[in-house]
């Protein structure tokens, strides 16, 4: 049961990862000037999915919640300044796609509200999954370090690299389901953005080897982690010649892998510990009563219902999405 | 613990739950009128209740979008400001609360999808079941957000094992008396906001000598309905204020501001209750009627505030006041309800315009009322988060601090003052405009994901999947 809800957990946790990443990264491209049927023209190729990409937030809170009482507890309040920062940069995005086109005045408000509020969430994401990887003071199973014990310069390093990554992430996206000026400014940054995610992923090596963080040493007892990197390796190689040969379909996919592998290296070398060498799965995990009745009605029956929604969502709208003349 | 950020975070959640209450509130009343209108509609194929479905539609699309958005802090501020509590009763509440995601994700989203795209894809008695399918979605959301707070206001089924609370009885915890009563109350609630905006939308209209058969039948239906709803509204009330009386007797008096034992008890009308002398100032009271309406006797002992120790007893000033709001707002729903409901009868409305000024201004009472009666409910549960078991005190986040809970407490002010304005305003823009526009002209951007791209004066941009590369 306990590990039938774990991986749920890693599952919505990834779901969500790649698809709100994708326009989460749109939206910070957003910020770049642009012209106006470019900026509608983005908008346009992620209006239909944000709304249900963001509900796995939402999927992944209520899992940690009902299944992992402890890691909801002590993840959410240790991250106090951070959640609240991402959950109001998350309304303001959100938003911001309704009100826009409402708006001819006050449009500039809710291109910044769009552009700043996906930059904040992504780089409070990223705080978070910094903070966990450096480790959080936890004593007698509670977080002890205070309201702002996980800012330091490893933390706020991972947001400034997640956002490269969303925007990463969010240029592919762009190549792929539009033509034109969009695809093309994409491309080109897509270059700058590959490399950027590079010389941040160096420098966090780096910065793990000067620091001797403790997760350094699951990579000396687990060599099977080195799978991950290899796998990340193959897919940037691909990335790279996809690139130069203009192919729209395949960056996509590639850091989508690029993504996965890095999220399974996490979540491998955390294993068995949800939070990092304090609170592991089974001390976390809610009582047999709890799981079970959890499983027996969404776990069985409702989940795979939503990969199946999610699906035939992207199935509808698969393609280049073309903009018909005059409408905007 | 900081007491200063204690009562931060209780002004935040109470901040932010209430701006969340009203779009539910508003939605599940209006998922079950536009089932309705879709009936009626197949029944008898006339053109103004499809007219009108798809007109409801858009504003339901701008509703639940705000609802959906301000309901995402929701899931998360449990974890944020209330660590304690999320730790202990996880296991109870965190299952409910994802039974609720789980099953408004599943009928809402795919048959809003329907409701939207589906007119012309589906046979009509599939989209009327795909309308149900949404009301049934939004009220089950109620559902288990009521057996959530019911649990907390009357703890059952539960053991406490390494001071976490244990699930040992679901049925007891989902099922039980408290919970079902609650739920209904605030089901009636949710359909009473729906009515009376409907009825003051059609009001508005019959004012302006605009879109008068739409305007005819929104009256008739939303008062109606509320002539019917508000008196048994009144009777759920009671029996919610049964369970008040049995389970939580402190707040009962608190409701009430009976400071000491009274046999036979007064009924104090109004007051102001001053817990520093423990009385009431200006106080017009009743005799026997208190214990009238505790136990429907004439001569029933009934127990006053001074009989609890001064600790465990809730703030008297807030559950007294909002009780007598919500229960004002009822009244004037009874008297409006009934007096148009008559004049609707008799064929007059029209002829009142005073009546129907009345009803235009009326839409703000249901959700006043709503309100009050939630925060007599949660300020009268003080100062327990979890009644008789866990104090709100002892659920904060321990190292919380002033400067941080008043930190974002003004962010979320500003933020939510910010969009909510600009959601209202355009649901404002909306009814203004009527259902004239374009019938059943979907914009092609509107998608189930994305609720209140249906309102769009103009969309996105108009997409057209092309075969894939």
């Amino acid at each position: 049961m306990v590990t039938f809800w774990v991986t749920l957990l890693a599952v919505s946790i990834l779901i969500y990862l790649l698809l709100d990443g994708f326009d989460l990264g749109v939206g910070i491209l957003f910020l770049l000037p642009n012209s106006e049927p470019r900026r509608l023209a983005m908008l346009g190729a992620v209006a239909p999915f944000w709304d249900g990409n963001e509900t796995w937030l939402v999927v992944t809170g209520v899992i940690l919640w009902g299944a992992f009482p402890i890691v909801y507890a002590t993840v959410l309040s240790a991250f106090y300044i951070p959640v609240i920062l991402m959950l109001l940069g998350l309304i303001l995005r959100g938003v911001a796609f309704e009100f826009r086109n409402r708006s001819d005045q006050t449009r500039w408000i809710w291109t910044c509200s769009f552009g700043l509020g996906s930059l904040l969430a992504s780089f409070m994401q990223g705080v978070m999954v910094g903070g966990l990887v450096q480790g959080l003071p936890v004593v007698d199973g509670r977080y002890a370090g205070g309201i702002f014990g996980w800012l330091s310069t490893f933390p706020l390093l991972c947001g400034v690299g997640l956002c490269l990554g969303y925007s990463l992430l969010g240029a592919c996206w762009l190549v792929r389901k539009r033509g034109g000026a969009v695809r093309d400014i994409a491309r080109r940054q897509l270059k700058f953005l590959a490399i950027g995610v590079f010389i941040f992923l160096v420098l966090v090596f780096l910065h793990a080897l000067l620091n001797h963080l403790p997760i350094l040493h699951r990579w000396i007892d687990r060599p099977y982690l080195f799978v991950f990197p290899a796998i990340s390796a193959v897919a940037a190689c691909v990335l790279a010649s996809s690139i130069l040969k203009q192919n729209d379909y395949l960056p996509f996919l590639m850091v989508s892998l690029i993504f996965a592998s890095a999220f399974g290296t996490l979540a491998v070398s955390f294993w068995p510990y949800m939070v990092p060498f304090a609170i592991t799965i089974d001390e976390a995990a809610s009582p047999h009563a709890s799981l079970a009745f959890m499983f027996w009605g969404e776990g069985l029956f409702i989940f795979p219902l939503l990969l199946v929604y999610v699906a035939t969502g992207f199935r509808v709208f698969r393609g280049k999405f073309v903009a018909s003349r005059g409408h905007y | 613990m900081d007491a200063t950020a204690l009562l931060l975070s209780r002004i935040q959640f109470g901040f932010t739950i209430s701006f969340h209450i009203i779009f539910p509130a508003f939605t599940i009343g209006l998922a079950a009128w536009l089932t309705v209108l879709e009936a009626l509609h197949l029944y008898t194929g006339r053109k103004v209740y499809q007219t009108l479905f798809e007109f409801w539609l858009k504003i339901f699309g701008i509703a639940f979008g705000l609802g959906v958005v301000s309901g995402v802090v929701m899931g998360f501020q449990f974890g944020t400001n209330w660590s304690e509590l999320s730790r202990m009763s996880g296991p109870i509440q965190g299952p409910l609360l994802s039974y609720e995601t789980f099953t408004a994700f599943m009928l809402e989203a795919s048959f809003f999808g329907i409701l939207v795209f589906g007119r012309r894809r589906v046979p009509p008695l599939f989209y009327l079941f795909a309308a149900a399918m949404v009301a049934l979605g939004t009220t089950l959301s109620a559902f288990w957000i009521m057996i959530n707070n019911s649990w907390m206001q009357v703890p059952v089924g539960y053991v406490v094992q390494n001071g976490v609370f244990v699930p040992d009885d679901w049925l007891k915890i989902i099922f039980n008396e408290v919970a079902m009563v609650r739920f209904a109350h605030m089901l009636l609630a949710a359909y009473l906001s729906s009515a009376f905006c409907v009825a003051a939308t059609g009001a508005w209209y019959m004012l302006r000598k605009i879109y008068l058969d739409e305007a005819r039948i929104m009256l008739r239906a939303g008062l109606f309905l509320a002539a019917v709803v508000v008196p048994v509204q009144l009777v759920f009330g009671h029996l919610v204020g049964d369970y008040v009386h049995k389970h939580q007797p402190v707040k009962f008096a608190a409701i009430e501001a009976r400071w000491h034992d009274e046999q036979p008890a007064g009924e104090v009308i109004i007051g102001w209750p001053d817990e520093a002398t423990e009385s009431n100032l200006y106080e017009i009271k009743i005799p026997v009627l208190g214990s009238i309406v505790a136990s429907s006797s004439l001569t029933s002992k009934e127990v006053g505030l001074t009989s609890f120790p001064a600790q465990d007893r809730p703030p008297v000033l807030i559950p007294f006041l909002t009780f007598r709001v919500m229960v004002g707002c009822g009244l004037l729903m009874l008297a409006l309800a009934w007096i148009g409901s008559w004049r609707i009868v008799r064929h007059t409305i029209d002829q009142s315009r005073w009546l129907l000024r009345a009803i235009l201004l009326s839409f703000p009472l249901p959700f006043i009322a709503t309100l009050a009666g939630w925060y007599t409910a949660e300020v009268g549960r003080q100062p327990w988060v979890v009644y008789g078991v866990l104090r709100t005190a002892k659920a904060m986040t321990p190292f919380l601090t002033t400067s941080a809970a008043a930190t974002t407490l003004i962010l979320f002010a500003a933020v939510y003052a910010f969009i909510f304005s600009f959601g209202i305003y355009h649901i404002y823009v909306l009814l203004r405009t009527g259902p004239g526009g374009s019938l059943s002209a979907v914009p092609a951007a509107a998608t189930p994901n994305r609720p209140m791209s249906l309102a769009d004066p103009k969309s996105v941009s108009s997409r057209k999947p092309q075969s894939s590369r």
